[in-house]
């Protein structure tokens, strides 16, 4: 039992972590676009030039 | 043929000849339909980005040869010096454009980061303004298919982007404190009696107090805002039951928790702030969905235009802001550009899309001479506009103006609702007090919990929210197809009206006339009396001489001598022989016969030939649209100021019982003051120009056409397309909005007296209120969105 006066405000840091976690992701714009990156994966950057494979 | 037409271009779809360029993808020779497409497709073949081929959803944009004048973003010093812009990129298809975009963008030397969005199609680029210029990135997108221009942020879509933001922070927080403080609530309400030692229970107390305190002060913002503007107007709007709800549960709560004794709700108030936040959030992206018409009319002029120097010497341009161009500026305006201003075609023809204008959504065409509107997208050729008025007070910015004016006045019919939401939410407050004072007799141990369940369970957002809602999609459901409201009240006064008066021929008719019968009176066959008249009109400009030789179809005789006697007729030699073909005093002297007046004749010296009867013809959906009128049992009026067998005889085609011809302005104006005065509601069409002091005499006014008018107008609602069927459409809209708007009152209604005295009575916990609101916000919200 007397852990959980240990992992009680342990929980609370890890609100407020993931709090701010959250709110930098919104401020670097992770949130402004939901459809691009998954199209974005698909691609290949090592293709070289004229015609690539 | 057939097979080389099957071709389509490999990078735009667009059908090829296959006798243009090709262009080796992925080792295969592959159609181009244009040398653009072409450019476009072998500098991404050459920058090695074929990987967009294959992996694309939608064929490209295409591509233009044209080089725009791009260096003139480099002197805006806000857009070159900064290195660091947002441009707006026009012709996305798909998310491989994305990564086409991005990779261009990376080669370009002195980009440091370029990131496309493709909901907002807004494309953000760092640059070091030492290496790279603004034009180079725009000539690097062009290059590969895209426009794009400098994106300038709007204050108010800025400030409603950042609206949204916030909410969703506060929707996060309140979330994560919600599942976070349930966890902390979870001990209490499973332990036995005793079982729960008091310093784990205040420890849990106190944790979840740290959490709701958040959820409180920052997610619960909205409310406490929303409760203190309705306060300071007198109006407490349906945020003050819900906020006293919040603050009073907190505060109990807290007291709670400090002294050690008593009931906490921390688990209630953090759910139903999550709750109340993600309705409003679901309904503040319904309304930006409804509110879509108006923002791309505001987006269709576009920002710069192509002014001609030297014209027509030379077709050299330069590119100027849109909003600099001065009335009597020459522009080019490319096909698939939109015009940058109203003007007058002076070189060239084409087809204009006008749907943003005017809902109508076949391309028109236009020819040079006639006068445009901004805004309209040249589809086929390049023309050379005469800028008529400047940008500010083109048709396009007053009709943003009159729209925008319009949706900022309230309907009567959302004030009363606003009145009544506030009477509703002073009662309640009562209800609440009474009920609270009631269960400190019954069981004080519940009281604060059920008085914040009645506060919380209440929904007087039917009234409050739902009716606006209703009113905002209708309306811009309308605007998308073509029908402007400009007075508010124009869809409740509509559906209440009896009697539907038109108050011009012109509005039922298409206003040039058409031929109606021929009747020939010399023995001749009716095909050679008509071959005749088209070939003596071949070359009239006439009204009349229009409808002969339309209706004469393709002429095989020839006239000569062709002599036009202004007012009179038209003669000529056709044959050897001569003819005349006109009024019938004009005719007639030559037949040497006395003819009745009417109509229009045709004869020679050896006697007349035919009559031809000529008429305005009524628009085809005329009939249509006045048989739905009165099918609603509304009576139908035509009053007139032509002469009344005219209007009798349109009256007659199209089923109209009441019609009056010779009608004066102030005849029109006493007929109309004599139909309110038995009880009807009229409902006025006109032409909105000469016909002011009835139109405003009517209980609601519509006006047919916008163009140029628009400014003089003086109606309730423009009917922009010069379709009348839109008329109908307006019609049958304002009974869908009324009908839903009843719909939703009456859920409000049964709702808010089932589940009102159900809190009263202790039957909902205050969790389960919020969610009932919630649910109840949505539905009226999503049940008003069906209107779009």
């Amino acid at each position: 039992m007397e852990a959980l006066y240990l992992l009680v405000p342990l929980s609370l840091c890890i609100v407020v972590l993931a709090v701010w976690i959250f709110f930098g992701a919104a401020d670097s714009g992770q949130f402004d676009d939901l459809d691009g990156p998954g199209a974005r994966i698909l691609h290949d950057d090592d293709a070289g030039p004229s015609g690539g494979i | 043929m057939s097979a080389i037409l099957s071709f389509a271009c490999f990078h735009c779809g667009l059908p090829a000849d296959g006798h243009c360029a090709r262009v080796l993808i992925d080792g295969r020779d592959e159609p181009m339909c244009c040398p653009g497409c072409a450019a476009v497709a072998q500098a991404i073949m050459d920058s090695g980005l074929g990987d967009y081929y294959r992996t694309r959803s939608e064929f490209g944009a295409t591509g233009d040869l044209v080089p725009p004048q791009l260096a003139l973003y480099d002197s805006d010093p806000a857009v070159a010096a900064a290195g660091d812009a947002v441009f707006s990129v026009e012709g996305l298809r798909c998310a491989a454009c994305v990564w086409l975009i991005e990779r261009r963008l990376a080669r370009v030397p002195g980009v440091l980061a370029a990131d496309m969005n493709v909901a907002t199609e807004r494309l953000s680029v760092r640059w070091d303004a030492s290496q790279c210029r603004p034009s180079d990135i725009l000539g690097a997108l062009k290059g590969i298919g895209y426009s794009a221009y400098p994106y300038h942020q709007e204050r108010h879509d800025a400030a409603r982007e950042k609206t949204r933001k916030t909410l969703f922070r506060q929707l996060f927080v309140a979330g994560l404190a919600m599942m976070q403080v349930m966890m902390y609530a979870f001990p209490a309400y499973i332990a036995d009696d005793g079982t729960l030692d008091a310093d784990m229970g205040a420890l849990m107390r106190w944790a979840s107090l740290l959490l709701t305190a958040p959820a409180v002060l920052y997610s619960a913002q909205p409310f406490f805002r929303g409760a203190w503007l309705g306060l300071r107007q007198r109006l407490p709007g349906m945020d003050l039951p819900v906020a006293i709800g919040i603050a009073a549960a907190f505060a109990a709560s807290v007291v709670a928790t400090v002294r050690g004794e008593g009931e906490v709700y921390f688990d209630s108030v953090t759910m139903f702030i999550f709750l109340l936040l993600a309705g409003r959030y679901v309904e503040l992206s319904a309304r930006r969905r409804a509110a879509r018409a108006l923002e791309q009319l505001q987006h269709a002029l576009p920002a710069s235009a192509r002014r001609l120097t030297g014209w027509p010497a030379s077709a050299d341009t330069e590119l100027v802001a849109a909003g600099q161009l001065l009335p009597g500026d020459l522009v080019s305006v490319a096909a698939g550009d939109a015009l940058p201003a109203d003007g007058v075609i002076v070189a060239g023809s084409t087809e204009l899309a006008l749907a943003l204008l005017t809902g109508e959504s076949r391309p028109q065409p236009r020819a040079t001479g006639d006068e445009v509107p901004g805004g309209a997208v040249n589809i086929s050729q390049a023309i050379v506009l005469r800028v008529s008025r400047a940008a500010s007070d083109s048709t396009m910015a007053r009709l943003v103006k009159l729209a925008g004016s319009a949706s900022q006045a309230k309907p009567r019919l959302a004030q009363w609702a606003d009145k009544v939401a506030a009477w509703f939410v002073a009662a309640l407050l009562v209800l609440a007090l009474a009920v609270f004072f009631a269960w400190q007799l019954i069981d004080p141990a519940r009281a604060w919990e059920i008085a914040i369940a009645v506060l919380v369970v209440s929904c007087p957002c039917a009234l409050s929210l739902a009716t606006p809602g209703a009113l905002a999609a209708a309306t811009d459901y309308l605007l998308r197809n073509g029908v402007l409201i400009v007075q508010p009240h124009v869809l409740e006064t509509l559906h209440r009206a009896t009697h539907v008066v038109f108050d011009k021929t012109g509005t039922l008719t298409e206003g040039r006339p058409v031929l109606r019968q021929v009747i020939p009176l010399g023995g001749a066959e009716l095909q050679r009396c008509l071959q005749l008249a088209g070939a003596l009109e071949a070359g009239s400009t006439h009204p009349l001489g229009l409808a002969l030789r339309k209706a004469a179809g393709v002429v095989t005789l020839q006239a000569r001598d062709v002599h036009n006697v202004p007012g009179q007729g038209i003669e000529g030699r056709v044959d050897g022989v001569l003819y005349r073909l006109g009024r019938a005093s004009f005719v007639g002297a030559l037949c040497g016969q006395a003819l009745a007046p009417g109509g229009v004749y045709l004869g020679s010296f050896s006697g007349i030939v035919a009559r031809f009867e000529l008429a305005d013809a009524v628009r085809p959906d005329a009939a249509a649209v006045v048989d739905a009128i009165r099918a609603r049992g509304q009576t139908v009026v035509l009053l007139s100021g032509d002469d009344n067998c005219t209007a009798q005889s349109v009256a007659a085609e199209l089923g109209i019982a009441t019609a009056l011809g010779g009608q004066l302005p102030a005849d029109k104006l006493a007929y109309v003051q004599q139909l309110q005065r038995g009880g009807a509601v009229v409902a006025m069409v006109g032409d909105g120009v000469n016909d002011a002091a009835v139109l405003g005499a009517a209980d609601v006014s519509f006006a047919m056409g916008g163009g140029a008018a628009l400014a003089q107008l003086s109606a309730d609602c423009v009917l922009l397309n010069p379709n009348l069927a839109v008329f109908g459409l307006a019609a049958s809209t304002a009974r869908r909005t009324m009908g839903v708007i009843r719909q939703n009152l009456a859920w409000a209604s049964v709702y808010n007296l089932v589940a009102i005295p159900a809190a009263a009575l202790g039957l909902v916990n205050p969790w389960l209120s919020a969610v009932g609101m919630s649910l109840s916000s949505a539905l009226v919200v999503l049940n008003a969105l069906r209107l779009r």
